[in-house]
């Protein structure tokens, strides 16, 4: 008994299909997690000045030039990635919080309360997000916490319609139903049971979240509302360094292109988690 | 078809209504006395201080206050700003027009150039090279796009003015930063879409009745693919608006974006409030024009609703 069934031989070359903007989102990602982590370990002190050394162009000496005050902007971009970053995280585990927590109970109330708090989450999600942070931080003042919050309150939304809808399937769903046949109580219902099957997701919109939020974070600290100079936050420093860029473009443009760089990763590596995720080649 | 009008003019008030309540609750919820929120870094003399609270019936109960304050919003009374003197309504009419004529003007670049971008690039390796540009204007900031274009064009080459609002040339550059990336964002959209409608048996028959395929993606495919761009029409607004506050700064222009941000950088609370209840408002109008767009681009829809 010989059959010979044909080798997929073309599935193996897909399978290894090289992909060289997934590796480099890698690298990027990796590279900025470990300026977060040890900053110090790849760069010298952000807040050094030297009034004799200002706003000199990129050099072997000062990679990335230096800044109005003589500081070495390569210094400041590599510990700028911390306080981007946590502000980013931050606010991203405040709106997956909440998102989770208002989600789950729009999804298990009853439906008139549901349709409620559905049409509450679609306004705010469809509200420009910026206005959203700038009404939050009007109300509780400027500062780095207040920044978080109001991009964590601002972002919640999205994340309670995703998790909503993914509680309404998993409500459905059969070992629910055995569970309630079976007499579990209600909060063993709902952490036991539902909690648990509604986090699926929660990676992959946390990881798309992610970029979102370091992202409207260096626009409103840009526009001084985030960490106060002389903290080396990206935004905040490409703010300083738009008074400068007639004579010296790497003090705006190089923090900048660290933003990017960072934002398009995280969207490179979400998409292809999520399309994984939905079982779909990315 | 009135019912569906009626509908959606109900569920636009409810909205409004929403967003008038969450700016009066906003306002509570402030920290300290409600005349301290309104007052903000203004002058704060005894005569203010009872200005304030004759205008917004402090000493009343608190129910009288509430409704006033939407009787007085359904009027389009949007209250004063005790910092700069003068009725908000008038502050931001002020700073309306130079802030419409950037949303107008990036909102046509970026629909223009989305709708090039996806009916040309349709060839597999154009198509990837744009798909990637799309990706990366779309997670650049836009203060970043703004800042590059400003020194390329304004420092280096001398062709835009710097900062300002003089004439049509100083909007070139924040038009186009406002409105790459929603160019990004539809012309994504919009792919997808073509890719959909000409999957569709009537692009068969379309192609098998002899049109070529510049005919049916341009007759046919396009019309479908617009459906899902208009459900965007929404964010667009949001965009623009949100986006408007940023590149304002950078471009040193004036307008809503800098009134929101010198009255968030001041607590005057009433300004802030009344850009909120604004944009909920632009909200609703620019939804509820996308409805009836839906009924204008898919003939299917005009004949179930009618």
């Amino acid at each position: 008994m010989t059959l010979a069934l044909p080798r997929p031989v073309a599935r193996r070359f897909t399978l290894r299909r090289p992909r060289p903007g997934l590796t480099a989102a890698g690298l990027v990602l990796l590279v900025t997690l470990a300026a977060a982590a040890w900053p110090s370990l790849f760069a010298g002190d952000p807040l050094a000045a030297d009034p004799l050394r200002v706003l000199e162009a990129p050099s072997a000496a000062h990679w990335f030039g230096t800044d109005q005050l003589g500081r070495d902007v390569f210094d400041r971009v590599v510990h700028g990635a911390r306080h981007s970053l946590s502000i980013g995280v931050a606010a991203t585990v405040i709106a997956v919080g909440a998102g989770i927590l208002l989600g789950v109970v729009a999804g298990l109330v009853h439906r008139v309360a549901d349709e409620a708090l559905s049409r509450g989450f679609d306004a705010l999600a469809a509200f420009p997000l910026v206005l959203l942070a700038l009404l939050f931080i009007a109300i509780a003042g400027t500062g780095t916490t207040s920044l978080i919050v109001a991009i964590g309150i601002a972002t919640t939304p999205h994340h309670a319609r995703v998790v909503r809808a993914q509680t309404l399937v998993v409500r459905q769903a059969p070992y629910v139903t055995h569970a309630v046949a079976f007499g579990a109580s209600r909060p063993r219902l709902v952490l036991r049971h539902v909690l648990p099957n509604v986090l699926g997701p929660i990676p992959v919109l946390a990881m798309i979240g992610l970029g979102e939020a370091v992202l409207i974070a260096a626009g409103l600290s840009f526009l001084g509302l985030g960490p106060q100079p002389p903290s080396p936050e990206w935004g905040a420093m490409l703010s300083e360094g738009r008074g400068y860029l007639h004579i010296a473009w790497w003090a705006s443009l190089l923090p900048g292109a660290a933003v990017t760089a960072t934002v398009i990763s995280l969207t490179v590596i979400g998409r292809h988690v999520q399309h994984r995720f939905e079982g779909r080649p990315s | 078809m009135t019912r569906a009008v009626a509908r959606r003019i109900a569920s636009g008030a409810v909205v409004l209504w929403a967003a008038a309540t969450a700016a009066y609750l906003a306002l509570l919820a402030a920290p300290g006395d409600i005349v301290d929120s309104l007052i903000g870094d203004g002058a704060d003399t005894p005569q203010i201080r009872a200005q304030i609270i004759t205008e917004w019936n402090l000493d009343r109960p608190a129910v009288v206050q509430y409704l006033d304050y939407l009787w007085r919003a359904a009027q389009g009374d949007l209250g004063r700003s005790y910092l700069l003197q003068r009725p908000v309504g008038e502050v931001i009419g002020d700073q309306l027009p130079p802030t419409l004529r950037l949303a107008v003007a990036a909102a046509v670049f970026g629909v223009v150039l989305a709708l090039v971008l996806a009916v040309t690039t349709r060839h597999r390796w154009v198509r990837r090279a744009s798909s990637t540009a799309e990706l990366i204007i779309v997670s650049t900031p836009p203060f970043l796009i703004g800042i590059v274009l400003l020194s390329v064009f304004s420092f280096r080459f001398g062709l835009f003015p710097v900062s300002g609002d003089q004439g049509w040339a100083a909007l070139v550059l924040p038009a186009v930063t406002l409105g790459l990336p929603i160019a990004g964002v539809l012309a994504q959209v919009l792919r997808d879409g073509l890719d959909r409608a000409l999957d569709e048996p009537f692009a068969v028959t379309a192609r098998a009745r002899g049109l070529t395929e510049r005919a049916v993606l341009m007759r046919h495919a396009l019309r479908h693919s617009l459906i899902p761009a208009v459900t965007l029409l929404g964010w667009l607004t949001g965009a623009l608006l949100g986006g408007a506050v940023i590149i304002e700064q950078v471009f040193g222009r004036p307008g809503l974006g800098q009134v929101t941000l010198q009255a968030v950088g001041n607590g005057d609370m009433p300004v802030v409030l009344a850009v909120v209840v604004l944009a909920a408002a632009a909200f609703v109008v620019v939804n509820t024009v996308a409805d009836l767009a839906y009924l204008l681009i898919d003939p299917r829809l005009r004949r179930s609703t009618s």
